[in-house]
């Protein structure tokens, strides 16, 4: 890009009110990685979070059979990319099948798009891609609000290298996104799709949402053990211009990701001190509470590893049970169940005793 | 969307109040704050409308 296009598109962008915090995407870069870098043998139909923020999904009962990592390969200014490798192949799809990554947003953040009025401003996608196998990808928005939808086609051109893309997606004067913290826009990038999603006419506008006009013409990477698709520097934006990506700090980046997901671990001491406060509220019941690093999007689900992972201290004792999860989106209280009757009001602590345990908050969309 | 697998849906109390469900979820054990906002409670709810769970009074 040169320096007198790239100025101009700044100028655009300032137009269009976002000349700072431009990306509507958090994890662009696939940076923030807190539940692994590494998700294998992914199938059956699935839908799980890998990277922060970014889900991978399966539709149908598909045979294929995926690995998820965060790569190193990216293009230059990147460190991290998102790589979806196919371990076991299927020539053919199922109507139902599909093979999908994808991320969601809150209405809240995206009153500024003024869709829904006569001022609906269009939106840019841009993102770096690279796959061995050439031909169309579709991606798609999905407004959650409205039931609406419009894909938007891309090719990988040349197999092996890193391409630059961009979309630039109108903007919907028909429906709007509701202010609050649900999910108004689902951003999926198309891997795979059987003729329930493909059989129609591709939605290349906004329109009430039909299955069949979805992915129509998206390659099948799932068909060969061969194939692989990674991706990185997702940005979506106000207005018609694909500006340079946005870059923020991974500290930053981080705290937009615990919004949704933290998690807290061992680490390589295998011994973490979990709860900031506890103490005996019956002789066997201890109150643990969880100030979360950041206002979580929604009072979070608890996850967590076995109970011979944790430790009561000062008693060095695994608790028995996690008998209730009790919170807010500033704070959660765990109910932990002790094994052994002590005196009301001592104080405790709930420690992770095990490289590999782990307490998670999930308040993903 | 994918549904989620849900199995063995619990209320858990505190105070003598039900605060959270704890239930497998995609094989995972999870404690799953009453929320409407919370995805998987929202799903929880879903399938209980659909009659398709139901979920058992805490001990």
């Amino acid at each position: 890009m040169s320096k007198a296009r790239g100025l101009a598109d700044l100028g655009n962008a300032y137009d269009d009110g976002a000349l700072s915090n431009r990306n509507l995407i958090i994890n662009g870069a696939m940076q923030v990685a807190q539940r692994g870098t590494s998700f294998t043998g992914l199938t059956n139909g699935g839908s799980d979070y890998t990277l922060d923020r970014w889900r991978w999904s399966e539709g149908g009962s598909p045979s294929f059979v995926t690995d998820v990592t965060q790569d190193t390969s990216a293009p230059d200014g990147f460190a991290s990319s998102y790589k979806i490798a196919v371990t076991t192949a299927a020539s053919s799809l199922g109507a139902n099948h599909s093979l999908r990554l994808m991320t969601r947003l809150e209405g809240q953040d995206l009153q500024q798009t003024a869709f829904g009025t006569s001022s609906a401003k269009n939106l840019t996608l841009s993102f770096w891609v690279k796959s061995n196998k050439t031909g169309t990808y579709i991606a798609w928005f999905y407004n959650g609000d409205a039931d609406r939808h419009i894909s938007k086609a891309y090719t990988v051109d040349v197999a092996d290298t890193w391409e630059y893309k961009t979309l630039t997606i109108d903007g919907d004067t028909v429906s709007g996104f509701t202010n609050d913290n649900g999910v108004s826009i689902q951003l999926e990038f198309v891997l795979a799709a059987g003729s329930d999603f493909t059989s129609g006419t591709l939605a290349t506008t906004w329109q009430a949402q039909v299955t069949a006009n979805r992915y129509v013409g998206n390659v099948n990477l799932a068909d060969s053990t061969s194939n692989y698709w990674q991706i990185t520097g997702v940005q979506l934006e106000v207005g018609d211009t694909a500006t340079p990506f946005e870059h923020r700090s991974y500290g930053d980046e981080l705290a937009r990701c615990q919004r949704y997901y933290y998690r807290i671990d061992g680490g390589a001491a295998a011994f973490c001190r979990a709860s900031t406060s506890a103490l005996f509220n019956t002789s066997t019941s201890i109150r643990a509470v969880f100030q979360h690093p950041v206002y979580m999007r929604a009072v979070p689900t608890l996850g967590n590893t076995a109970m011979s992972t944790f430790d009561i201290e000062p008693f060095d004792q695994a608790p028995s049970n996690f008998a209730s999860n009790t919170g807010t989106v500033r704070q959660s209280e765990i109910n932990v169940t002790s094994p052994t009757a002590r005196t009301v009001g001592f104080a405790a602590a709930l420690t992770i005793d095990d490289a590999n345990g782990y307490i998670e908050w999930d308040a993903e969309i | 969307m994918n549904q989620m697998n849900i199995l063995n849906a619990v209320y858990q109390q505190r105070d003598g109040s039900n605060t959270s469900i704890k239930t497998t979820i995609d094989g995972q054990e999870l404690s799953v704050p009453m929320d409407p906002a919370n995805r998987h409670y929202a799903e929880i709810m879903r399938q209980v409308e659909a009659g398709t769970l139901t979920i058992q009074d805490a001990d």
